[in-house]
């Protein structure tokens, strides 16, 4: 078929794809939504908390207790699913949680069940998208972690290095600093600065912002930027402040206000994780996490057993395409070897009917020769004889002279003797 | 608090997903509510595609309804009728409505149902849908892929024009659609239906109807399963196939423009329900199923296309024993099977070339063994020649022998009877020095 490049249109009257949007709306929301969230950080640092006042529910309460309430000896990979609705919209949430991590004495090795659990979470929907019979795949990977780092005004821990360096590329991680309110402003200023220092130089790549085009919308992004990581305050909790119910932590110098701005990012991360960037960071998960894992899964089975280097630059056809051209590759060798073999049996056949050929001819040449020598034999015989007969005639002839002159002399000599007689007579 | 109720048909998906799941109440407001949002604002900004396939014959107003459909002049001079096959001609274009970015593509069947043997019209249509199947499915099988970016041009949406003879459908057209309806969304419609009256309009939708399903040709049912567009919906459905007319001339009617076809007996005006379903075309087409038009193209004829094509490659789920494969073992499974086939096909052919030098060195030797044998035959007749010539030599020998003796005694006689003579004592001597 023939195509045309690509035209600007520009509408005269309203044509109705502007809907479209809606279109997508209304499907979304009959579809429903699913998010799976996983928090990380030794036990004590409110991350069941902290869960609890991101979604305003009791998922972990004594009936369902959070992971520091879960004694382990080695480091867990739990999950808890809730469905929760709200405008209309449902959302299936799965926490993913790991009770035990850094809690050990000694904890080599502690992010291990955790990126056991990331990669089988993608191996189970490579699986799935890679079935024949294909259903609606559900959404089982992990869209973002959530880092708890604890306040100790210095630094990041060597864990937390090793932890975020080990997963950085598998999942979108947001650290986050625990219980901020143990943290004077200036304090938490610092410890953030060095954090954030800490992770430059470490290269781990953390969740970024996705750029977009409203200049306001950066603005706003880009104070974000400026307060990462989020130090963050939780509560279960509902106290009175100044008339209003709030969420917070009543000390007895006063009350440490979850949703206040200016005592923690709270309000920060929940509206980032929640209201704003949940689909970003489920987009960035299915885009370039599981895209990794994907070609990595992938690029080793086909390879296996091959030059790696040979293949390098064809990683963007898939294995099946890859055996297609592989297929033709063998073929036109084939074709070669066939090519070659045949020249190559030619030339000896050649070879062996010139053999042959020069054989013949100097068994012709000798057997000439031989006849020509016989023949010269012969001549030379034929000359021989001839010769011979020649003087032997000749010497007969002689002979016969000879004999008629000595008969003529003796027949004279017997003449002259009867003569002599006679005379004498 | 709020309550939470839970109907399974509204969680087709996340019933599968949600085993286990619990349903908690909300203490306030957390605000994924504007998960819907956040998707949308996600497509607007990455922009919309969608995919027109218009099947018909040549002269019935399709790219003038494209043209009416999008309020825009597209591309095309009007085709002749002699084109020798059906050729499918495709243009991409970007329009924008508000801040909705659509990339539209609208492809054209160029001479179709013009030939004379039209047994193969069909053949192209499903080849350029298929291939547009198989695009998007080696992408999807790449190893390093963009899906995400990527341009997908499969038919959402196929508009076959039926010819307005107020009859029934021609053979043509069942063939064709039987075809197609396993592949696309077909949506039916009647082209310049201006040309018949309303009466024989009715019967002509109710003989299409029955044609197509006494046929079983499956058509595009609008959707009802949304209830907040399930009435319109099926109120549509009952509507098919919509009779339409295009056009991009404007008339003016009382104090507006319209567009229109001005005939000397009256205007027929395009947007008027009256007149044609133009109306409800674009309505159900645009307005309200272009997004569940793609989402089937996607979930339901592009997985058909691809479970298929997989199946032939020889892919399956599980193996004999029913356990699942995983996609590891499938593909190293195909690929020892590849490798063990090339491997076989090389081994035969040096196996053929063996046979082929035993065979030629038998022959040769044959040969160099006769050319020997005759050879030998003639050294064995020159030998007796040879012999034969030694023996006439040895004859001549000894005559020549026999008559130097001979010579000598007849000399030596006469040597004796000079002697005797006395005369020839010098002649001896010289014939003694002889």
């Amino acid at each position: 078929h023939t195509e045309r490049p690509q035209q600007q249109k520009n509408l005269e009257g309203y044509v109705g794809f502007a809907n479209l949007p809606n279109q997508v709306y209304r499907k979304s929301v009959k579809r429903g939504f699913e998010f799976t969230l996983m928090v990380v950080g030794e036990s004590g640092l409110g991350k069941s908390t902290m869960i609890n006042s991101l979604f305003l529910t009791d998922l972990y309460s004594t009936d369902y207790p959070g992971p520091s309430h879960r004694i382990k000896k080695t480091v867990q990979v739990e999950q808890s699913k809730v469905l929760v609705k709200e405008g209309g919209v449902h959302l299936l949430l799965t926490i993913v949680d790991t009770p035990g991590f850094g809690d050990a004495v000694d904890n080599s090795n502690c992010w291990q069940p955790v990126t056991d659990h990331i990669d089988s979470k993608f191996e189970d929907y490579l699986n799935a998208e890679s079935r024949v019979n294909r259903r609606q795949m559900p959404d089982n990977r992990v869209h973002c972690c959530l880092y708890f780092i604890a306040p100790s005004g210095h630094g990041l821990k060597p864990l937390d290095i090793e932890f975020m360096k080990r997963l950085h590329e598998k999942v979108n991680i947001i650290p986050l600093i625990a219980k901020a309110d143990t943290m004077t402003p200036e304090e938490c200023q610092q410890f953030k600065k060095q954090i954030m220092k800490e992770i430059q130089e470490h290269k781990i790549k953390i969740y970024e912002f996705p750029e977009i085009d409203d200049e306001e919308e950066m603005k706003i992004i880009r104070k974000i930027k400026d307060r990462l990581p989020l130090a963050v305050v939780g509560s279960n909790t509902i106290i009175e402040v100044s008339g209003k119910r709030v969420r917070g932590r009543q000390y007895p110098w006063g009350v440490a206000e979850v949703e206040n701005g200016e005592h923690c990012d709270f309000t920060i991360l929940r509206n980032m994780l929640i209201r704003t960037h949940m689909q970003d960071l489920k987009d960035v998960t299915n885009n370039v996490h599981y895209e990794n894992y994907r070609s990595k899964k992938l690029a080793a089975v086909t390879y296996n057993g091959v030059d790696n280097n040979k293949n390098k630059g064809q990683l963007t056809k898939s294995p099946l395409a890859q055996m297609e051209e592989e297929r033709r590759e063998h073929v036109a060798k084939m074709k070669k070897m066939e090519q070659e073999m045949e020249q190559v049996f030619e030339m000896k056949v050649k070879e062996k009917l010139q053999k042959l050929k020069d054989s013949e001819a100097e068994l012709k040449r000798r057997h000439e020769q031989m006849k020509k020598n016989l023949e010269a034999q012969h001549k030379e015989l034929e000359e021989k004889r001839h010769q011979h007969e020649e003087e032997k005639a000749s010497w007969e002839a002689q002979q016969r002279i000879l004999e008629q002159q000595k008969l003529d002399a003796s027949r004279l000599k017997q003449n002259k003797k009867v003569n002599i007689f006679i005379d004498q007579q | 608090k709020q309550e939470v109720s839970y109907n399974a048909p509204e969680l087709r998906l996340m019933w599968s997903n949600g085993e286990g799941a619990r349903a908690v109440p909300l203490a306030g407001h957390v605000g994924f509510d504007s998960m819907p949002d956040q998707l949308v604002n996600k497509s607007v900004n990455h922009g919309f595609c969608f995919n027109i396939l218009c099947v018909g014959e040549t002269g019935l107003g399709k790219s003038t309804l494209m043209d009416t459909l999008f309020n825009t002049k597209f591309e095309g001079e009007p085709t002749q009728h002699n084109q020798p096959g059906v050729t499918l001609k495709s243009n991409t274009y970007e329009l924008q409505e508000s801040n909705v970015r659509l990339k539209l593509t609208v492809v054209n069947t160029v001479g179709f149902g013009d030939q004379i043997n039209k047994e193969d019209s069909y053949k192209s249509i499903v080849e350029f849908i298929d291939a547009q199947f198989e695009a998007y499915l080696q992408e999807e099988l790449k190893i390093k892929r963009t899906l995400h970016s990527y341009h997908d041009t499969r038919i959402h949406a196929c508009l076959y024009f039926i010819a307005p003879t107020g009859h029934s459908l021609k053979s043509l057209d069942l063939v064709t659609m039987k075809k197609l309806d396993s592949k696309v969304n077909i949506i039916p419609i009647i082209a310049k239906s201006d040309a018949i009256s309303k009466s024989e309009l009715a019967k002509f939708k109710i003989k299409i109807t029955s044609e197509l399903v006494s046929n079983g040709v499956q058509i595009y049912q609008f959707p009802t399963d949304d209830e907040s567009v399930a009435e319109i919906n099926s109120t549509m459905n009952s509507h098919l196939p919509f009779a339409v007319v295009g056009s991009t001339e404007e008339v003016k009617i009382g104090n507006k423009m319209v567009k229109a076809r001005q005939y000397p007996w009256g205007t027929v005006q395009v947007e008027n329900e009256n007149h044609c379903d133009f109306v409800k075309l674009r309505e159900m087409l645009i307005r309200v199923n272009m997004e569940d038009l793609r989402e089937q193209t996607h979930t339901r004829h592009y997985e058909l296309y691809r479970r298929c094509k997989l199946e032939e490659m020889g892919f399956k789920d599980t193996d004999p024993d029913s356990k699942p494969f995983s996609l590891q073992e499938t593909y190293e499974a195909k690929r020892n099977e590849f490798m063990g086939e090339l491997q076989k096909k090389e081994e035969e052919m040096r196996q053929m070339f063996v046979q082929r030098v035993k065979e030629k060195e038998a022959e040769l030797k044959e040969a160099e063994k006769e050319l020997h044998e005759k050879f030998d035959r003639l050294k064995k007749l020159h030998q007796d020649e040879k012999k034969k010539l030694e023996e006439k030599k040895k004859s001549l020998d000894d005559e020549l022998n026999t008559f130097k003796q001979k010579k000598t005694a007849a000399e030596l006689l006469q040597n004796q009877a000079q002697q005797a003579g006395g005369s020839t004592t010098l002649k001896r001597d010289k014939e003694r020095k002889k």
